[in-house]
């Protein structure tokens, strides 16, 4: 088997007493889109946000390309970071910039491109979007699905190897789910690699390369869609699925 | 009778007017230098480490406590003497003034610091920008924008207290109406003039603050 | 202990605190009803008079305290009206301060919703009852941070009336430093006194406002 692009071994995470992760592990494949389930307070943003070290852990390691980072080392996080994009689930746009800036801010002052390659390469990922008509306008004159957008084109500017998604769909209307939904299929057409959090299980089921379930701070089973959600199989998932899809019929 | 006060009032105008002069270098310069200190002050007061922390927080305790015409005095009979130091009223008043600004615009700017969403900032880590970077172009930008109104209230705030440069005897507009009163006896209409010259001083600088923060406004910025 | 502090300055800054409480509890008090009475008429009275006030409020906001402290003690004489000193201080802080608070009361009172008004006039409250237990309620704790504040301006800035020759703690304090040289020593005691004063009155309004906070008000 090849190396993995990223693999997390036994990440722990304790905030006071609470022991939010316990001995999570996960390896990326390169090309992969993996998609982390699970009931609210599982630990999914926490195992996400720790997966760039947004949040330190207490133990385990983090190693990219085979290689272990060295997180005390500012300048190795920093250049890990550059290359683990984070797609968060309330966009986190700067408000201060409009869309082509906040696509282009980080690779003028963190990757100290200049000002116009900068601003060709942040229209170019605006582009591929669908927004290159919206490129002058600030958040708050867009959407939130164009928000989100905009921040997808702001990592994938950076050239990231591996694309964290948290629940990137759950702060939007439903009709404008789809057109983010849309953007995430094509970027794993494009061979990208990714770890998403999502309660969208019909796109899980249909893009997702394998399916980890996660409750109470640990992974309690991955595999295959067609392994966890096949007719007849009796899975943890299966059963979370099925409650999912009756809480959703019953908000109806 | 009225002719006369008239007469009063255009003998010492112009005398007067040049003071205003010196009254703005005294507010250009209390307000540059509560910038310059305010800015770091503020991101001392929320990045810095306790000892940092504890040190600024003094400060602004102690500017913010003191009347002004205490500091003024403190200062230029006192503080500044020991030091050796040999400053001229003009320059006592607008360092008293810019060190008072410096602790109320901290305090301005480490609100505003503080009101910014903290998913900027995790979106600006994630994107690998060192702290440094985060603060120079996520945090300072939105937070001096969102105090430009702040601002205007503390222009107009400087503006009249650096009346006080007249207890040093700054060559202001205040000290040089009092000079004149006190030759002609003319009180009432002299420092009714002068009060409206402060007046219209203030309007026109809130004025160019408001086209200012017009000019900078972005879709989306309430405060 | 040198005698300086013990015989000299602590005795003379004390009988200047008494001249300056003097000075900021008449005004404060008065101050505080001058706003409230102009920021009510500011936003509810007659036409006219809301125009007044606003001119008013405008201009002892935007002249410095210390012109309107010269034309009270110096310039009224000219037209054959004389105050003492003290009185001229505390018309001035007055005067002053009512200003200032009228604009915090005036926000507090533009701030209430009028679905409040609708609600309690639809429970059958009177305009009055709807005033005194819905309105002016809510506007004051709306108002409180900003009038707090004021009344901690008003303890420095009664270190004006030293400049109109009524001797409080300023004036004693710069008596003692011109007497004995000792202006270093002389400030920094008085400053003590003056941020003593302040902290007080900061303490006491935290307090006041926690006790009067409700949850989810005014945070919006
Ligand atoms: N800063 C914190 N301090 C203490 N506990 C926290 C903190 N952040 C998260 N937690 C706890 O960690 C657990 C995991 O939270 P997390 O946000 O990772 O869950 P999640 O799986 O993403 O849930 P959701 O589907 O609601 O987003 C929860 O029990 C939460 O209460
Ligand atoms: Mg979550």
């Amino acid at each position: 088997m090849t190396v993995p692009i990223l693999f997390a071994r036994d990440i722990c995470v304790t905030i006071g007493s609470n022991e939010i992760l316990k001995n999570v592990s996960l390896s990326l494949p390169k090309g992969s889109l993996k998609v982390l389930i699970g009931p609210s307070g599982a630990g999914k943003s926490t195992f996400l946000q720790t997966l760039n070290h947004l949040i330190p852990h207490d133990s385990g390691c983090l190693e990219l390309n085979g290689k272990e980072i060295n997180l005390n080392n500012k300048r190795e996080l920093y250049a890990y970071r550059q290359q683990v994009g984070m797609i968060f689930q309330d966009f986190n746009l700067f408000d201060h910039l409009n869309a082509l800036d906040n696509v282009a801010i980080a690779l003028r002052k963190v990757k100290g491109v200049e000002r116009q390659t900068a601003h060709n390469r942040a229209m170019q990922e605006l582009k591929r979007v669908g927004l290159e008509d919206k490129a002058t306008l600030y958040p708050a004159e867009l959407s939130g699905g164009q928000k989100q957008r905009v921040a997808i084109a702001r990592a994938l500017a950076m050239d990231p190897t591996v694309l964290l998604l948290d629940e990137p769909t759950s702060a939007l209307d439903p009709e404008l789910i789809g057109e983010v939904l849309a953007v995430i299929r094509d970027l794993t057409r494009d061979g990208l690699t990714m770890v998403m959090a999502t309660h969208q299980m019909d796109f899980a089921r249909a893009l997702a390369h394998e399916i980890v379930f996660m409750q109470d701070g640990e992974i309690i089973e991955q595999g295959s869609p067609e392994e966890l959600l096949q007719e007849g199989t009796s899975s943890r998932t299966r059963d979370f699925c099925a409650r999912l899809v009756t809480a959703i019929d019953d908000k109806r | 009778m009225i002719l006369e006060k008239l007469i009063v009032i255009s003998d010492a105008l112009p005398y007067i007017l040049q003071g205003a002069g010196i009254t703005l270098i005294i507010v250009a310069g209390a307000m540059v230098l509560g910038l310059c200190l305010g800015v770091p002050f503020a991101l001392g007061q929320v990045y810095g480490p306790p000892l940092i922390r504890g040190a600024i927080g003094l400060y602004v305790w102690f500017f913010r406590g003191v009347p002004i015409l205490i500091l003024m005095f403190l200062f230029y009979f006192g503080i500044f003497d020991l030091l050796g130091l040999n400053l001229s009223p003009l320059t006592t008043t607008a360092l008293v003034l810019g060190m008072t600004s410096a602790a109320y615009q901290s305090q301005l700017f480490r609100g505003a610091i503080q009101s910014l969403p903290q998913g900027q900032l995790k979106a600006a880590k994630a994107l690998g920008m060192s702290r440094w970077q985060t603060v120079s172009s996520i945090v300072l930008p939105q937070a001096l924008r969102m105090s430009i109104p702040a601002w205007s209230n503390e222009y107009s705030i400087i503006l009249k207290d650096s009346a006080l440069a007249y207890v040093v005897g700054a060559l202001d507009m205040f000290t040089r109406t009092h000079f004149v009163a006190s030759r002609t006896y003319e009180h009432l209409t002299l420092f009714m003039l002068v009060g409206a010259l402060y007046f219209f001083i203030t309007v026109i600088g809130v004025y160019f603050l408001a086209r200012l923060e017009k000019k900078l406004r972005i879709p989306g910025y309430t405060a | 202990m040198d005698p300086f502090y013990t015989n000299e300055l602590i005795p003379a800054l004390n009988r200047g605190l008494v001249m300056s409480t003097m000075l900021i509890i008449p005004s404060a008090f008065f101050g505080l009803l001058g706003g409230i009475l102009v920021g009510t008429f500011r936003v509810f009275g007659p036409k006219p008079i809301q125009r007044l006030f606003n001119a008013y409020t405008a201009i002892f906001r935007g002249v410095p305290l210390m012109v309107q402290l010269f034309i009270l003690y110096y310039g009224l004489p000219n037209i054959g009206i004389y105050f003492e000193a003290y009185t001229a201080a505390v018309i001035g802080f007055i005067l002053c301060s009512s200003a200032y608070n009228s604009e915090y009361i005036r926000g507090a009172l533009l701030a209430i919703k009028s679905g409040q008004l609708q609600a309690a006039s639809a429970l059958g409250m009177s305009k009055t009852q709807a005033l005194v237990w819905i309105i002016i309620p809510q506007a004051f704790r709306r108002a409180l941070p900003g009038c707090g504040n004021e009344m901690i301006y008003l303890i420095k800035y009664s270190s004006l009336a030293y400049i109109v020759s009524c001797i409080e703690l300023t004036g004693e304090a710069r008596a003692i430093a011109a007497q004995s040289f000792r202006f270093t020593e002389a400030f920094t005691v008085v400053a003590c006194y003056y941020l003593l004063l302040v902290s007080i009155a900061t303490y006491l309004l935290k307090k006041v406002e926690k006790r009067l906070a409700i949850p989810g008000f005014g945070t919006k």
